[in-house]
């Protein structure tokens, strides 16, 4: 992506940071061998359809071949207040987002342009729990091992490693770039409305468990507690203790493995979560459905259900065939 | 020598190719030449791979390769593996037991029945090897604790811990890099902090490694961590392996 000069004091102050908004994109993948995770949006389609409407191309990682996103700001639940200064930008929001700018009524799903003094009003995350912000041409942030994505407890990525706070100046890279995207208009894509189980594959340590608690496992609807964040969410329901024991050898985690630790007391791992931990799995969530448990919330009800792993690449080739061909004709 | 493994998918994201409920040196050099012949191989389609004690986990995008392929070129690799051996790094590694820097370490020490000297003395015996470098970045776990050290991990985790936290969990004990929860017992604390994005490298121990514990006191402590550049020292060492 190229940095024109005379853009780089275009910019949005942080007039109020909201709950929690950090920068995100694809993620630091294939660093686990160093300890890191993936970090990058918890909702990546809502992430990608955002660069799509201000005209954010992907690029192509070297290392691995995945492709990464622009970064865009991810918002949870109640957004932030941002004032552009500098110059004009273009932005789009994606998720069920309550937009305000200059305090009159704005639309997500689509590329709204700003002008020099506006102001940005995240109010708030209607459904679902995240929003996301991407404004044409991007975030001006230093890449850490090929991503721009924040993990707040290592302090890397993002805005000095954290959350916004106020005062923060983000400046951005080339506002110039979505000028020819204003006012287009995306389909409201919103993971959380597909009701349905998530689904899982069981394994890599389901063994530890009895028959019996695994049909517990998939029987029980389950409740995100308040421990929730972009580590993990914990899960209230019925107690699953293994009868082999809650200890084993450090093994390798996924997003979207479910650790049962000795409390009894499902984890699920998200993508700030540790690279490996000591808890047996007793199951793992499908690509697919990454994306709508990324939208969920303390006090949602989920409840879990099994397919097989072929069937579950069948779904994620489809749903990327779909969203890919999608993005594509936006950008056309 | 070729453990017993399996592979198990870790649903559509990955598979694991898993040695099993194990601490060994053998298993572990095992996975390490295994990670070194699946990143080397650069399969399409594999986007990062994570070697732990006792596996390897693979995860690949189903776009570009299926499961089903994977685990054929995977078995294929893992037929021809062979584990060769290399000198490696130890490192001196400089902590201060118990008090505000090990808040468990009495706990841990009445539970085991050792009191603060014996502790001590056996926890800065072994030349501990580095087994892998996971959870949090450049979190070390370390192989070959005294089995009359072992003592099972807390039941619920806490949410907060220390960045240099010296630790155990079941028969594994650690060094941790930044603030993270767990569901160790801490037993104290060191200035060395093994993951700093500002610091080329930003991490210094790797799996592989080896280290060995040196108790300080509370004033060496805090000299050490007013010196801003101030890293831990190491040496070479053979790969006849550390003392088990």
């Amino acid at each position: 992506m190229s940095t024109s000069r005379d853009n780089l004091d275009v910019a949005f102050v942080v007039a109020s940071p909201g709950m929690m908004t950090t920068l995100q994109d694809s993620g630091r993948i294939g660093q686990g061998h160093l300890g890191l995770p993936p970090s990058g949006a918890l909702d990546s389609m809502s992430l990608g359809l955002a660069n799509a409407l201000v005209g954010n191309a992907q690029t192509n990682e070297s290392q691995t071949g995945h492709l990464q996103e622009c970064g865009v700001l991810e918002v949870t639940l109640m957004g932030p207040r941002l004032r552009l200064v500098g110059g004009d930008c273009v932005v789009a929001i994606t998720g069920d987002a309550e937009v305000l700018v200059n305090g009159r009524r704005a639309e997500a799903f689509r590329a709204l342009a700003l002008r020099d003094g506006d102001e940005l009003h995240i109010r708030r995350v209607l459904s679902g729990a995240r929003a996301y912000l991407a404004v044409g041409g991007g975030f001006a942030a230093t890449p850490f091992l090929g991503s721009v994505s924040t993990l707040v407890r290592a302090g890397i990525g993002g805005f000095s490693g954290r959350a916004l706070a106020v005062g923060d100046r983000l400046a951005l890279s080339d506002p110039t770039i979505g000028a020819s995207h204003a006012g287009q208009v995306g389909e409201q894509h919103l993971p959380q409305r597909e009701k349905r189980p998530i689904r899982v594959v069981l394994g890599p340590q389901s063994f530890f468990f009895t028959r019996a608690k695994i049909a517990r496992f998939l029987s029980a609807e389950w409740e995100i507690l308040t421990l929730a964040d972009r580590m993990g969410y914990r899960l209230a329901g019925p107690e699953l203790t293994s009868t082999v024991g809650h200890n084993i050898v450090s093994d390798a985690l996924m997003t979207g493995s479910v650790q049962i630790p000795g409390d009894g007391r499902p984890i699920i791992a998200m993508n700030d979560r540790g690279t490996t931990g000591g808890y047996p799995k007793i199951a793992t969530v499908i690509r697919a459905d990454l994306a709508r448990l990324g939208q969920m919330k303390p006090g949602d009800r989920l409840c879990f259900e099994v397919i097989d792993p072929a069937h579950a690449e069948t779904l994620w080739r489809e749903r990327q065939r779909a969203f890919r061909a999608y993005l594509a004709r936006l950008a056309m | 020598m070729t453990p017993y493994y399996q592979i198990a998918p870790l649903a559509d994201q990955g598979v694991l190719i898993d040695c099993g409920e194990m601490i060994d040196i053998e298993v572990n050099r095992w996975i390490e030449a295994a990670a070194q012949a699946v990143r080397a191989a650069q399969i399409a389609g594999v986007i990062g791979i994570v070697p732990t004690y006792r596996s390897l986990s693979v995860e690949y995008d189903s776009v570009a390769i299926t499961q089903r392929e994977l685990i054929a070129r995977l078995e294929r690799l893992l037929s021809m593996l062979s584990v060769s051996s290399k000198p490696s790094r130890r490192w001196r590694i400089p902590v201060v037991y118990g008090g505000e820097f090990g808040i468990d370490f009495d706990d841990v020490c009445g539970h085991l029945g050792l009191d603060r000297d014996e502790f001590i003395m056996r926890h800065t015996a072994p030349d501990y090897r580095v087994f892998m470098i996971g959870f949090m970045p450049g979190f070390v776990y370390l192989g070959g604790l005294d089995a009359r050290l072992h003592a099972p991990r807390r039941l619920s985790p806490r949410t907060r811990t220390p960045a240099g936290s010296i630790s155990i969990g079941g028969q594994q004990t650690a060094i941790s890099s930044v603030e993270a929860p767990s569901g160790w017992h801490l037993l104290g604390c060191t200035p060395v902090h093994n993951f700093t994005a500002e610091r080329t490298p930003p991490i210094l121990i790797e799996a592989g490694d080896s280290v060995r514990f040196e108790a300080i006191n509370t004033e060496q402590f805090k000299a050490l961590q007013q010196k801003p550049d101030w890293r831990p020292e190491w040496e070479w060492i053979d790969n006849a392996g550390p003392s088990r």
